[in-house]
């Protein structure tokens, strides 16, 4: 192993600001279980940057094996749809069966669909 | 008829590698305890969590050390057997793991000294001529890897952040470095292991294990006492003669195993 004591600082280490209610800045955790998974969203911590963010999300998220990889994301990154675009964005999809590829019969033996 | 021999049967040699599986053992089991007494009461949830893992980690490399260490003696004692009904003067530990936590920054100081002594240690031992010995640095030394990275970051954010929290820990520092050389002191256990390729070279080691924690230091802003080999410096645990601090600790450690010897839970 090599000596020097690496603290991987990764991209988003700009991100620290403290929050007005004295809190560390919340971080986004997303967790991969297996090799070819999707990073999933697993809950959110306090951290001061982003290699303490991955420690933390190592030590809450990942501590019983759960992952093989983590990604850390400042919440204030993200940018989410509000429940007032719930109707807009989300309703015109049910009516339209064609928008669904339902009428295709799955070969046997395809897993995963 | 003859007069039975009352002549002494000679004592058995001391058996070093079961000696040193203790000093290995008992470091973690009583730093794992030290460390467990900050839950609940940890800055932040997070870090919380984060110090009952390191813990529980040691705790399961006293385990396997422990036991291996009892499976040597070959006295039927377990590693339960040796955690818990062992007196003060039986521990091996080095006398840094079993101070008090002090404040936070004690704490991370402490086991940012230690992290990186284990993770020298470890890495020797990993090329252990006893496989057993091999083995289970081997495994320990990833967990290490990972607290130590753990404890840097926490004594560069301590050392280089607020002025409260660098003059704690810088603090802590002073008072702890006296306590550092006797990670190193190579008695003749230790000196008959290394020459033997089952135990540390540690005075050898010693300049890696200086490196690394200067580096850091450096980083954080923080300044080392001044040299330790012009002080008296405090040793005296892996021959059993420990601080007051040890034995108050075992008393709480070992209370239950005590009252109800032989209960499963």
């Amino acid at each position: 192993m090599s000596d020097a004591l690496e603290t991987t600082h990764l991209v988003g280490e700009q991100a620290a600001t403290i929050a007005p209610d004295g809190q560390w800045p919340v971080w986004e955790v997303f967790t991969q279980s297996s090799q070819g998974a999707p990073h999933e969203h697993a809950g959110s911590l306090h951290a001061t940057d982003a290699e303490h963010a991955l420690q933390n999300a190592r030590d809450v998220y990942a501590r019983r094996g759960e992952a093989i990889s983590l990604w850390v994301v400042p919440s204030a990154a993200i940018t989410a749809s509000s429940p007032g675009d719930s109707g807009p964005f989300f309703d015109p999809g049910a009516d339209k069966a064609y928008r669904h590829p339902q009428f295709y019969k799955v070969p046997r033996g395809v897993r995963g669909l | 008829m003859t007069a039975p021999s009352v002549v002494p049967a000679p004592a058995p040699p001391p058996h070093d590698e079961l000696e040193l599986l203790l000093r290995i053992g008992d470091d973690r089991l009583v730093l794992g305890h030290r460390l467990s007494e900050w839950c609940g009461h940890a800055p932040i949830l997070e870090e919380d969590i984060a110090l009952a893992n390191v813990a529980l980690d040691l705790l399961g490399q006293a385990t396997l050390f422990l036991r291996r260490a009892g499976e040597l003696e070959g006295q039927g004692r377990d590693e339960d057997a040796l955690a818990y009904f062992r007196e003060a003067v039986e521990f091996r530990n080095c006398l840094l793991v079993e101070l008090p936590n002090g404040d936070f920054g004690f704490t991370i100081a402490r086991q940012f000294l230690f992290d990186a002594f284990a993770v020298v240690t470890l890495d020797a031992m990993a090329r252990s001529t006893s496989p057993e010995l091999s083995a289970l640095s081997a495994k320990s030394l990833k967990e290490a890897t990972y607290h130590l990275r753990h404890s840097v970051e926490w004594v560069l954010k301590l050392g280089d952040g607020t002025d409260e929290s660098h003059r704690r820990v810088q603090r802590a520092l002073d008072e702890l470095w006296r306590f550092t050389p006797e990670l190193f002191v190579a008695d003749g256990v230790a000196a008959r292991l290394a020459v033997q390729g089952i135990g540390p070279d540690l005075p050898a080691l010693r300049p890696r294990w200086d490196t690394m924690v200067r580096e850091v230091i450096a980083r954080a802003t923080l300044t080392l006492p001044h040299d330790a080999s012009h002080t008296p410096h405090l040793k005296g645990g892996r021959a059993g003669m420990h601080t007051e601090h040890l034995g108050h600790m075992l008393a709480e450690m070992q209370i239950v195993a005590r009252s109800h010897p032989g209960a499963k839970w």
